[in-house]
């Protein structure tokens, strides 16, 4: 059997033979075929099996509207689920796959479901998997999971690479149907830059599908030509297989270019599909209308579809889904697929018509006032019952049976911006209505212009507004003749009585679903939609949704208008979410900072940490070592022992100059800063303006006007924006100038009894950095390694006569490499922020754990920094009652009374004896580590009237880790608490 | 949403950070009589219209100015943007 259903004609390229298989059968398509089309031809209706009750099912259209002919496409890492055949583009050795049967499509042993339909009904899982409640987790959520769903995903990473991009246009036009292409050869010609965006790889949207002619000319030619015009002018981008996705604010417009589907692989450097941010100053929707199905008695086998798909598979793709075949129509519409066709010499068994003035056959027999009853055949189409408006019934076979219940324009883009649609009595359907996205106008079917000759004259008109309105003329474009029948239409959404009619042939909600609903109170359509999942599927109800409002509002006894619409939302088709996530994946997920010595910590078998999105190493273990705290406890004892260096270029710079530098230092420390003399260095603690700490670091004057502020890595960028919003927006006479030098300056720590003879070698001798000339918190402006500029701090973190020193970025590494051969002599180590960490605990200096946003000064033991003499961000606030109450939490250190516990940051800590819960906390723990100076953990942590309660024994409680032990309250400065070390 | 930057043109809200109530530029003086209960005022109670809101957003991915952005909470539309520096200076926190 090879392409039995073939026809003449066509827009297949008949010269090319292509082999694809679905399932476990090789056939063969032509180039331009969709994969249903090739199906089809193939004489193959049977594709998919619905989702809850396993029915057989076809393509229900042919464009991406589809709900039932849903499969998984390609394999290994490329496998796609949930692909609808009527838009997979046919290329040599594609294979697809059914989904949703076990263990054939043809035999599917769930299809059971479908005899035990009726305890499925509406809120069957609300009403049967409800008690008891452990059985969700571990039996009905599992069971339900692998009953439902349909295709599966592919284990592997994807291989293929996906791109955002970003497009300007004066107008974007989303449609290129004839109201598309009329509106684009308009602004076009004008001079306007323009998009012209369709989800179809060939320009003409119904032109492709319909025989009319356009002019002298058939209409599919008039679309290629007009393309190819179009395609040619500078000032104009075609892009076909371009979905926009969804209208936002200020006319931004998403879309989705599927740049390499249509090909087994995409070819070398291009991206399999494109998301497009396009900002547009004006926008015509020019998106047509999507045909609607009449609701019947088992209205869902294989081989019954919209009339307007099956004239477009015989039209455009030369296919019949059988070569005897049937209509069921309300409208006009609905004869054009017999006489359609006919012409294509396809047996039309009969037309059936639900009005009693239905027009008359053009060779075949028109049933008027008719109406399909019942339908046969369990894999396919075979014969169909038909009831005649005196109640005489007749069975008629045929393979097929085109459905027509007339067009709805699709609005979705319409309603993304708080639009609602309106209902339109001529043509019996919902038109775009409310607030339409700024600068959107809509043309054509999508406005309810069904005929050609409204579409082309409406989309011309649209644009040349538009033109008008951007300033520019525009030539009237020269508009073949075109079709211009009346909608003729009699309203019929249901066949009364049926009992198995499928509304939502996705989700298989059926009419009965949607009455059961209504009688069970769930009366709005937002939740009509989510009791019966009605238009929940991945098609989004684009066939369903009306026929659904139509019967509610039967039911409820309302006019349709009155019953409404659901939400429409963006996206417009199904997107992968590869498409979303772009190049972010992997290492492409956010860009990676690297510090100046990074290439020679590699070198010396670092080990990294992520801060943010800065590389810092973490430690850097030695030969033999085997656990990273031998490393650790190393790097901590040599740099205290001897002398240690490590990268704080990390820590963020910002450079405050201007008269008012000082003022402003004043504003934004809470402690002063005014009076600092230049050449000194100052800790500083910044607050928000609600009282609670927000950052701290050193503040150098190196001029009357010049300071330079370090901030901690995490809040470099926060704290500048805050400075600027302070110099800006509360200050903005101030004489004060703000830059970020954070990746301007490479700087290190040099700490540890040695580190003042290790830069003595480094330092250029003119400048004395000895104790007298240089003391503890001096700063200068000195020069390095002969005569390179650099800035020299005496601040410690680690608690150690320590320095930082500065120089240009460039040459970090160059400096890192000198000062490490330069302390060879001393047996310098570099050390890493875990030592860094541990250094810093041992003092006793709060870091990110205890500024988290929830403590003050006050509770960080700097109460009285907060200087009561000026005004500054933050200290009015940090005096409210509740932040000053006498049992407030205060930084205190702990100590193991076991020698060999843990203090474990997050840990509780509770009276000896008191219950382990909220009722009864004391405070918690907020940084701990092994200090390798002491031999035992120690931790620092907030508690009640922590300064008040030294030497108090308290029980330290941790129930999700099983921590229960006792702990010694002490002084958070473990090491050197006079400061002797740093001033030495 | 695109926010037509008084310097540079129409820039994407992405390129922006949001802070909030453009009236936060109003901080009242610390060391002034009842600045406590000043305080709590601005930092604490805000308008939440719907409709026309005056708002801060800094320009951080492109040339650090604050803006003063007026916007309608309900349909986004934006009326007016202004360098935030000169709306302080005119509504009085010019030395």
């Amino acid at each position: 059997m090879s392409q039995t259903n073939r026809l003449q004609g066509g827009l297949i390229d008949r010269g090319r033979t292509l082999s694809f298989r679905f399932d476990d059968r090789w056939m063969k398509g032509h180039p331009g075929d969709t994969l249903a089309s090739a199906l089809l031809a193939n004489g193959v209706r049977l594709m998919g099996r619905s989702f809850k009750y396993h029915r057989p099912r076809g393509p229900l259209s042919a464009g991406s509207e589809e709900p039932n002919a849903i499969v998984e496409l390609r394999d290994g890492a490329r496998q796609e689920p949930n692909t609808r055949a009527t838009t997979a583009e046919l290329h040599d050795g594609l294979t697809a796959r059914s989904q949703n049967r076990w263990p054939s499509l043809a035999f599917d042993a769930l299809s059971v479901n479908d005899r035990l339909s009726a305890f499925f009904a509406a809120g069957f899982y609300y009403k049967t998997f409800m008690w008891p409640a452990a059985f969700w987790e571990k039996l009905y959520e599992p069971m339900i999971r692998r009953a439902a769903g349909l295709g599966s995903l592919s284990p592997k990473p994807d291989p293929d690479s996906y791109d955002k991009g970003y497009l300007h246009c004066d107008v974007l036009i989303i449609g290129a149907g004839p109201a598309g292409l009329a509106a684009a050869l308009t602004a076009g010609e004008a001079g306007l830059s323009v998009i012209l965006a369709d989800e179809d790889p060939l320009a003409g949207g119904r032109l492709n599908a319909e025989s009319f002619a356009m002019g002298q000319q058939a209409g599919h030619d008039w679309a290629a030509e007009t393309a190819a015009r179009l395609a040619a002018m500078p000032n104009v981008r075609l892009m076909t297989r371009t979905t926009v996705l969804g209208a936002f604010d200020h006319g931004i417009y998403g879309a989705l270019e599927r740049v390499s589907d249509h090909l087994p692989v995409p070819p070398e450097g291009k991206p399999r599909q494109i998301l497009w941010r396009i900002y547009a100053r004006r926008a015509i929707l020019a998106a047509g209308a999507t045909e609607r199905p009449i609701v019947f008695e088992n209205n869902d086998r294989p081989g019954i579809m919209l009339a307007g798909a099956m004239r477009a598979y015989a039209n455009r793709w030369a296919v019949t889904p059988a070569r005897e075949i049937a209509v069921f129509t309300n409208n006009d519409d609905g004869h054009r697929t017999a006489s359609d066709l006919a012409a294509k010499g396809v047996s039309v068994a009969t037309v059936i018509d639900t009005r009693t003035d239905a027009p008359g056959g053009n060779g075949y027999e028109v049933i008027a006032g008719a109406a399909v009853t019942g339908t046969f055949g369990r894999l396919g189409l075979k014969q169909i019952e038909v009831t005649d408006a005196r109640g005489a019934r007749r069975r008629i076979s045929c393979g097929a049976l085109g459905v027509s219940g007339g067009w709805n324009p699709n609005v979705s883009l319409t309603c993304h911006m708080r639009g609602r649609p309106a209902w339109d009595a001529d043509i019996h359907a919902f038109v775009p209505g409310g607030t339409l996205p700024g600068g959107m106008v809509v043309a054509g079917a999508a406005a309810g212009m069904f005929s050609t000759h409204a579409a082309l004259h409406a989309g011309a008109e649209a644009a040349a507004a538009i033109v008008a309105d951007l300033g520019k003329t525009a030539p009237s474009p020269d508009l073949p003749e075109a079709e211009d029948a009346p909608v003729a239409i009699t309203p019929f959404w249901h066949v009364a009585g049926a009992r198995r009619a499928w509304v939502d042939q996705q989700n298989d909600v059926t009419a009965k679903d949607i009455r059961l609903a209504h009688q069970e109170n769930f009366t709005s359509v937002e939740h009509l939609k989510r009791y019966t999942t009605l238009g929940m599927a991945t098609d989004q109800g684009k066939t369903s949704n009306m026929a659904g409002l139509a019967i509610m509002a039967e039911v409820a006894g309302k006019p349709i208008p009155e019953v409404g619409t659901t939400m429409f939302r963006p996206p417009y088709t199904p997107t992968a979410i590869g498409a979303f996530a772009g190049r972010s994946r992997g290492t492409g997920f956010r860009p990676v900072r690297k510090t100046p010595s990074h290439v020679w910590a590699e070198e010396q078998g670092a080990t990294f940490v992520e801060a943010g999105l800065w590389l810092r190493a973490q430690w850097f273990a030695r030969p033999g070592e085997t656990h990273w705290r031998q490393t650790v406890d190393r790097e901590v004892l040599q740099t205290r022992n001897s002398v240690g260096i490590c990268d704080v270029t990390t820590l963020g710079k910002i450079d405050v100059q201007g008269s008012d530098a000082a003022a402003f230092m004043n504003m934004v420390y809470c402690n002063g800063f005014a009076k600092l003399p230049v050449g000194k260095t100052r800790y500083g603690l910044m607050l928000r303006e609600d009282g609670i700490a927000m950052d701290d670091g050193t503040a150098a004057r190196f001029a009357e006007h010049h300071y330079v502020v370090t901030t901690t890595t995490a809040n470099a960028v926060p704290v500048y924006r805050h400075m600027e919003f302070v110099r800006q927006c509360l200050f903005p006479d101030m004489d004060v100038q703000l830059i970020s030098t954070t990746e301007s300056w490479a700087q290190f720590a040099v700490a540890g009894p040695n580190s003042r003879k290790l830069l003595q070698k480094i330092v250029d001798t003119d400048h004395d950095i000895s104790n007298a000339a240089f003391p503890f918190m001096a700063c200068a402006e000195v020069t390095v390694c002969g005569g390179l500029r650099a800035r020299l701090f005496r601040i410690s973190f680690s608690g150690e006569l320590a320095f930082e020193i500065a120089v240009p970025t460039r040459y970090g590494d160059a400096l890192i490499r000198r000062m490490m051969a330069a302390g060879e002599e001393f047996g310098v180590v570099p050390y890493g922020t875990e030592a860094l960490g541990v250094m810093r605990i041992e003092k006793g200096h709060a870091a990110g754990n205890e500024l988290n946003g929830t403590t003050t000064a006050l509770n960080l033991g700097m109460g009285r920094m907060v200087s009561k003499k000026k005004d500054s961000i933050g200290s009015t606030l940090s005096e409210r009652e509740g932040l000053n109450e006498d049992d407030a939490l205060r930084l205190v250190g702990f100590r193991p009374v076991n020698a060999r516990d843990a203090v474990p940051a997050g840990a509780h800590l509770m009276r000896r004896g008191d219950a382990v819960d909220a009722a009864h906390d004391q405070g918690y723990v907020t940084s701990s580590c092994y200090s390798p100076a002491l031999g035992h953990h120690i931790g620092i942590g907030f508690l009640k009237s922590g300064n008040a309660r030294m030497g108090e024994i308290l029980r330290l409680a941790s129930p999700l880790t099983g921590v229960d032990h006792e702990v010694e309250v002490v002084s958070a400065h473990f090491i050197d608490p006079e400061g002797e070390r740093l001033r030495a | 949403m695109l926010i037509d930057h008084p310097l540079l043109g129409p820039r994407d809200a992405a390129e922006f950070v949001y802070k909030g109530d453009a009236a936060l530029i109003h901080r009242p003086d610390g060391l002034a009589e009842g600045a406590l209960d000043a305080f709590i005022e601005y930092g604490y109670l805000r308008d939440n219209p719907a409709g026309a809101h005056r708002e801060l957003w800094f320009h951080e991915q492109g040339d650090r100015s604050w803006l003063v952005v007026t916007r309608d909470t309900v349909t986004h539309e934006i009326t007016q943007v202004e360098m935030a520096r000169d709306v302080a200076r005119r509504e009085g926190r010019s030395r």
